[in-house]
């Protein structure tokens, strides 16, 4: 029996909210990052399903394109992480408070 | 036979997701994910993109994935002793917004084209001679600006995450 593209789609929506919940709530820095990843792929797996709903590639080149930027950003974020922790000693975002008035 | 296989690899991604965000351990919080990454990986397989779930593995757990034990390590980030916020209004607030925002995105996807039975696979059009072709003539100004985006981004990593020098902000005394 052939699955409906639907499901896919619910599951997506179900990877992204957990997502959310653990990027609104977690403490340490890399947790969150974790779960923004875990949205990422969460919106990848949508556009890879509406291509085969749709029979286009584009959501295909998409994805290609949102995991370059996501390895571009990992990169980053990462060495971000870094450089806050040689700064403050920690990396829970409740501490982080550079850019707070 | 292909329910089966969808049903094991969607419950195997929600369990380790569920697992990255409330796991305290942030190697295993890493671990997890990779796993939700590879389950995520076979479902790009089943819906037709081989390509794509080839990238998905060599790319996300393969070098991503990695880049975030190496900085784990690196860190030595302690187990946190109360994993989500200390104010437990904001867990629940978060729990309350996550829950409705999926709601909605469920109730959005809901719609009669989705439920039909899906269009049997153009193998043509979605084969990777074909994927590529497109890569390289419709993507290819994209393609070589993502290339220009991941050298800026490692060279600026490299210089953010570097030992700072005697006087700068951070040195390690």
């Amino acid at each position: 029996m052939s699955v409906p593209i639907l499901w896919y789609l619910l599951l997506a929506g179900a990877l992204f909210a957990i997502g959310a919940f653990g990027a609104l709530t977690r403490r340490s820095g890399i947790a969150v990052f974790l779960s923004i990843e875990l949205m990422l792929n969460a919106a990848n797996l949508t556009l890879v399903a509406y291509s085969r709903l749709l029979g286009d590639r584009t959501g295909q080149m998409l994805v290609f394109f949102a995991l370059a930027v996501a390895a571009a950003e990992a990169a980053v974020g990462l060495a971000l992480f870094i450089g806050i922790y040689r700064l403050r000693r920690t990396i829970d975002v409740g501490r982080m408070n550079l850019m707070r008035w | 036979m292909e329910l089966a296989i969808f049903v094991l690899l969607a419950g195997t991604a929600l369990g380790s997701a569920i697992l990255v965000v409330f796991h305290r351990n942030p190697v295993s919080s890493t671990m997890s994910l990779v796993v939700t990454l590879v389950a995520t990986a076979g479902l790009f397989l089943m819906l037709g993109s081989p390509f794509l779930a080839a990238l998905q593995i060599l790319l996300y757990t393969g070098a991503i994935l990695v880049l975030f034990l190496f900085v784990i390590m690196l860190l030595n980030v302690r187990r946190e002793r109360t994993i989500h916020s200390r104010a437990p209004g904001l867990t629940w607030g978060a729990a309350i917004c996550s829950a409705i925002f999926a709601g909605a995105t469920m109730r959005l996807f809901w719609a009669a084209y989705a439920t039909a039975p899906t269009p049997p696979l153009d193998a043509e059009a979605f084969s990777l001679r074909a994927v590529a072709r497109e890569l390289f003539s419709t993507y290819l100004l994209p393609f070589e600006i993502i290339g220009l985006l991941l050298l800026v981004a490692v060279v600026a990593a490299s210089w953010i995450a570097k030992r700072p020098g005697p006087g700068e902000p951070g040195e390690v005394p």
